[in-house]
């Protein structure tokens, strides 16, 4: 499942020009940055109610696929900018963490039974 | 290397302001990106570079990064004007912060940013006077596969 393919299943509003044929490989949920320093993969799926710049920093050091700020949070402008420079999508919702990451871990799982 | 070829750069950082935080590591990442070292290598890198820039803004009124590309390794050294370590062994523990609830707000202070630099570098040298600062060295090989 690529970014594109996931904004239109959850209906995700997109908030910059990110890389939208990025694969997602997993996905990590955590409002801790160092939790996703240290937890993260490559590719990941990034589900946390934190906005402001140093999330678009976290996820280019870990090379994270996108990011999907969740709770109708308003998002920080340059976030969203400095997410673009490094090709990250950021993505708002108006669900809570919880029912992101199980919407989310859904997806993947049926993709993962497909290709089985 | 030569010496011209040597890569170095110096970054000040300020305490609580967040919005400094990661020019350093940018810089390594597109710096070691162009020598086209191993992207893991340039992820614990940057890890590294972040997490120690991240604690100067936490803890200290003023620090500064500063890293130097040799042949064989990255040396980042990340000093402040801050409080110091009284401990460095607690502080080594995950999940041990002395962080404020301002830094929590935004997703620091869990305890984990000097154990992830740990888990990240090859080496690791913290000099701590309490009262006066702190300097990490970390130190980066680059001649591997990318794994520690």
């Amino acid at each position: 499942m690529t970014i594109l393919e996931l904004v239109g299943k959850l209906d995700l509003s997109l908030r910059n020009k990110g890389r939208l044929d990025t694969p997602i490989t997993g996905c990590y949920a955590s409002d801790m940055l160092s939790d996703v320093l240290a937890n993260g993969r490559e590719g990941n799926l990034w589900i946390t109610r934190q906005t402001h710049p140093n999330i678009a920093a976290v996820a280019a050091i870990k090379a994270l696929s996108g990011i999907v700020v969740t709770g109708a949070r308003e998002i920080d402008p340059e976030t969203i900018e400095k997410a673009e420079s490094e090709g990250i999508a950021i993505m708002s919702t108006r669900l809570q963490t919880f029912e992101a990451a199980g919407l989310v871990y859904n997806l993947l799982k049926s993709e993962e039974g497909a290709k089985a | 290397m030569t010496a011209e070829k040597r890569k170095s750069d110096y970054f000040p950082l300020k305490g609580g302001d967040f919005s400094d935080a990661g020019a350093g590591s940018k810089s390594i990442r597109s710096q070691l990106a162009e020598m086209g070292v191993p992207a893991e290598t340039i992820r614990r890198a940057a890890v590294c570079a972040f997490e120690a820039e991240i604690n100067v803004i936490i803890h200290a009124v003023a620090g500064s990064l500063h890293y130097l590309i040799e042949d064989d390794a990255i040396r980042i050294t990340v000093t402040d004007m801050g409080p110091g370590i009284e401990d460095i062994e607690l502080a080594m523990q995950e999940g041990y912060t002395t962080a404020p609830d301002w830094a929590r707000q935004f997703g620091w202070g869990s305890g984990m940013g000097l154990p992830n630099i740990k888990r990240n570098a090859d080496g690791l040298r913290i000099d701590s006077v309490p009262g006066e600062g702190t300097t990490l060295e970390i130190t980066i090989n680059l001649r591997t596969n990318g794994q520690k």
